[in-house]
């Protein structure tokens, strides 16, 4: 499996999750910023594609039935675990 | 509830094992201005808070804390892996290795575990804020000393990172405390 895409991938993930982590933090604090919320929702769509093509390739990104299991395999394990993969 | 993402918040590199310097990263895994003492502090205080702003940034920025935290352990544990005994116990890591191995565990840079009365909480929520915006410049303070303590670059990109968080946590405690104050003094005068 091509390593470098998959640290590629996630990088993107990673991106777009900061962004969202923060304009939500943001928002707590400033609920009716409607700039923020406009971002919050733009970065949602976008982080939302971004790890449904990454589970396409490495499988399920999240526990607990966030993310679909494919047909003949549950895949949740079989993805390096983030401590071991070397970026 | 929490539901696992299995990805690291940001990309943790190490240019080479080091395991003088995961002794001192150590520290803000289980030391008392650590990400447990950080999530497990706001996390707790939540049940007592009087708005549902309150609520919702201990909330949110208690599980970015676990996120910190999985970002320290990944980086002690990346700086230990490979590491030779002969490295460890140079590092003066050999008491941590006789109980724990490689393994992580809760202490800080000195080997001393994790307790709780690293964390406050007295019901106060004023009193309560005000130990969370403390603990924020504690944190930063300790990232800074972090800094000072490495050269490797790439451990300096996790560590620059996380002193960034812990300022824009600060900011979002100062903006949570005054309407927390505010409401505090509406009760008071009705």
């Amino acid at each position: 499996m091509d390593h470098r895409n998959q640290v590629q991938m996630l990088l993107q993930i990673q991106q777009l999750s900061i962004v969202a982590t923060e304009l939500n933090l943001f928002l707590d604090t400033h609920p009716n910023d409607q700039q923020a919320l406009n971002m919050f929702n733009q970065v949602h769509n976008d982080l939302l594609k971004a790890v449904r093509n990454y589970e396409k390739i490495y499988g399920p990104m999240l526990n607990y039935g966030y993310s679909p299991a494919v047909q003949n395999r549950w895949k949740w394990i079989d993805s390096p675990w983030p401590w071991e993969i070397k970026y | 509830m929490w539901v696992y993402e299995k990805k690291l918040q940001i990309p943790v590199r190490v240019s080479a094992p080091n395991p003088k310097l995961a002794k001192y990263i150590i520290t803000q895994y289980g030391g008392p201005e650590g990400e447990l003492s950080a999530s497990l502090r706001y996390l707790n205080m939540r049940y007592t808070m009087p708005t549902a702003m309150a609520k919702g940034v201990l909330t949110d920025i208690g599980t970015e804390e676990l996120a910190h935290m999985e970002i320290v352990a990944t980086l002690v544990y990346k700086l230990i892996e490979g590491a030779p005994i002969e490295a460890i116990k140079a590092a003066d890591l050999g008491s941590h290795y006789a109980d724990h191995g490689r393994a992580l565990y809760w202490e800080n840079a000195a080997g001393v575990p994790w307790v709780a009365a690293y964390v406050s909480a007295t019901g106060d929520p004023v009193a309560d804020l005000h130990e969370n915006l403390a603990a924020e410049q504690k944190a930063r303070a300790v990232y800074e000393n972090l800094l000072h303590l490495t050269d490797d670059p790439q451990v300096k990109d996790v560590l620059r990172f996380l002193r960034e968080r812990e300022v824009v946590h600060f900011q979002r405690f100062g903006e949570t405390l005054m309407y927390v104050e505010d409401y505090m003094n509406k009760k008071k005068v009705f």
